[in-house]
């Protein structure tokens, strides 16, 4: 929803640019701009460069990974709860009702603390390969990530895959398409396609819960800002900067998925 | 149990200033001035690009730092600011905004010659806010508003990150004490859950009768 609202926003703006209380509105941010440049603080940058860029590409990494993989995973939640038996459906829909009704921040802390504190009570889990991993915090919170996004995204395919009419998958079944031809070359691309537009908006939304695994000292951009402000006892700046680079990657998201969004078909159902 | 509280207490206190948030931007969008329009569309363009928790932290401090500052240039002493007051104004600002774009669009799919022949009636602008718009978009905010109050109840969590004691917070606390991480989480989780499922069915009731005299969306389609 954020997606269309801002792309609308973008159509706006380039065709009613130049007004003249937008001239004014944009001085006046101008101004504040420079202000802020010049009245706040801003010494430290140098010093926190090269860590702001790790977060950056750390945040970045996060979210691709567990947006990819919560749609990998989101795709067999969909099916399942759109065309699966009961049985399966049932687990399914269970699953997304948890995750969606529950905190991610909680989701996060139960599997680090939660299970991390299971863990190394078993000693084969310390002797196995997989301990080097299972002690650091990065891997539960893309996890966390991972099904949060499975969670919300599989409600979204279940409406995407339940949209697609019945008679293009019995028209691919009438030319004799395997089901898993039908699947893969019908069922799920159309659904992808009337999913895209809300991916966008998960996307977003999964982009503003990545600071949240900085609670479990994974070392982002958002952790990075907060070792900043323990460090020089600045409270705003680098708050106003990580905001302000927040606001970039939405936009450069934004901007990408419509770019993706106007190469596909329109004619849709 | 006092966590839980003061999470309820804080997802209701900043819905309704969302709310009341949204209904402001919401007509300040459709009816207001060109400059009033940009800096509505600049508020809730800003707010939902950036994380919930960049704001809250920036708010949080950023204004009871700049209330006590505004006192103390007044000549007033400084004033603590409760945890819950900072708390509700932090998340209502955010859902101010998701609430604007919500309600705008209800109030721009209600026909439009309703509100024409209330203006034709002679009523003031506030008698037609209260007697056609508002009951008259209702049913088409409702599932917008319902999706804001579930992420109220699960953004209250992230106040657990500047330390206000709630459910997530004491939840923390109770399974650092007694090392039993995983029956905590557990719990606070079902808590959460059974918050969500209970306000679904409440909300489930609202919107029927909200909607009723309408026809029901499966005919519709």
């Amino acid at each position: 929803m954020a997606g269309e609202a801002a792309i609308i926003n973008v159509a706006a703006r380039t065709s009613l640019w130049l007004q003249p209380h937008r001239i004014v509105l944009i001085l006046i941010a101008l101004g504040l701009v420079l202000a802020a440049a010049f009245f706040m603080r801003w010494d430290w940058l140098p010093q926190y460069y090269e860590a702001g860029l790790l977060g950056i590409w750390r945040s970045l990494w996060i979210l691709a990974v567990t947006c990819v993989l919560g749609f990998l995973l989101a795709v067999p939640l969909g099916l399942a709860q759109a065309a699966g038996p009961f049985w399966f459906a049932a687990p399914a829909k269970v699953f997304c009702t948890i995750i969606r009704g529950t905190p991610l921040l909680l989701q996060l802390w139960l599997l680090y603390y939660g299970l991390g504190s299971l863990f190394p009570q078993y000693p084969w889990i310390r002797e196995s390969w997989m301990w080097p991993y299972l002690r650091q915090a990065w891997p539960y919170g893309v996890l966390a990530l991972t099904l949060s996004f499975a969670g919300y995204e599989g409600e979204v395919m279940r409406g995407a895959f339940a949209g697609v009419p019945k008679g293009q998958l019995e028209a691919a079944r009438a030319f004799g398409m395997s089901r898993w031809k039908a699947f893969r070359r019908i069922w799920l691309p159309q659904a992808f396609y009337r999913a895209l537009p809300t991916l966008t908006g998960e996307t977003v939304l999964q982009l503003k819960s990545t600071p949240l695994v900085a609670t479990i000292s994974v070392i982002d951009i958002f952790a990075v800002s907060s070792k900043v402000r323990q460090d020089t006892y600045l409270t705003y700046e680098p708050l106003l900067l990580l905001a302000l680079i927040y606001m970039a990657i939405t936009g450069i998201l934004v901007f990408a998925f419509s770019r993706i969004e106007a190469r596909i078909p329109n004619k849709i159902g | 149990m006092v966590g839980l509280l003061h999470t309820i207490e804080i997802a209701i206190g900043a819905t309704c200033l969302g709310l009341l948030i949204g209904i402001g931007g919401a007509y300040g969008k459709l009816y207001g001035g060109p400059v009033v329009r940009d800096l509505l569309a600049v508020y809730t363009t800003a707010v939902r690009a950036v994380p919930e928790l960049v704001l809250i932290l920036l708010l949080y401090y950023a204004g009871t730092d700049l209330i006590n500052q505004v006192l103390a240039a007044l000549g007033y002493q400084r004033i603590d600011i409760s945890g819950l007051a900072a708390g509700i104004a932090v998340l209502g600002f955010v859902q101010g905004a998701y609430s604007t774009e919500v309600i705008r669009g209800a109030i721009l799919s209600i026909p439009q010659g309703q509100i024409e022949a209330a203006r034709a009636y002679g009523m003031s602008p506030g008698l037609l806010l209260r007697r056609i718009t508002l009951p008259a978009m209702l049913p088409f905010a409702i599932p917008g508003l319902a999706n804001l109050w579930l992420i109220a109840t699960k953004d209250t969590a992230l106040l657990a990150v500047v330390g206000f004691y709630e459910l997530t917070l004491a939840t923390r606390q109770a399974a650092g004490v007694t090392k039993a991480y995983l029956t905590f989480y557990l719990a606070a989780g079902a808590i959460y859950l059974l918050v969500s499922l209970i306000s679904n069915l409440i909300i489930g009731r609202i919107e029927a009768r909200a909607r009723r005299g309408m026809p029901s969306l499966k005919e519709a389609r």
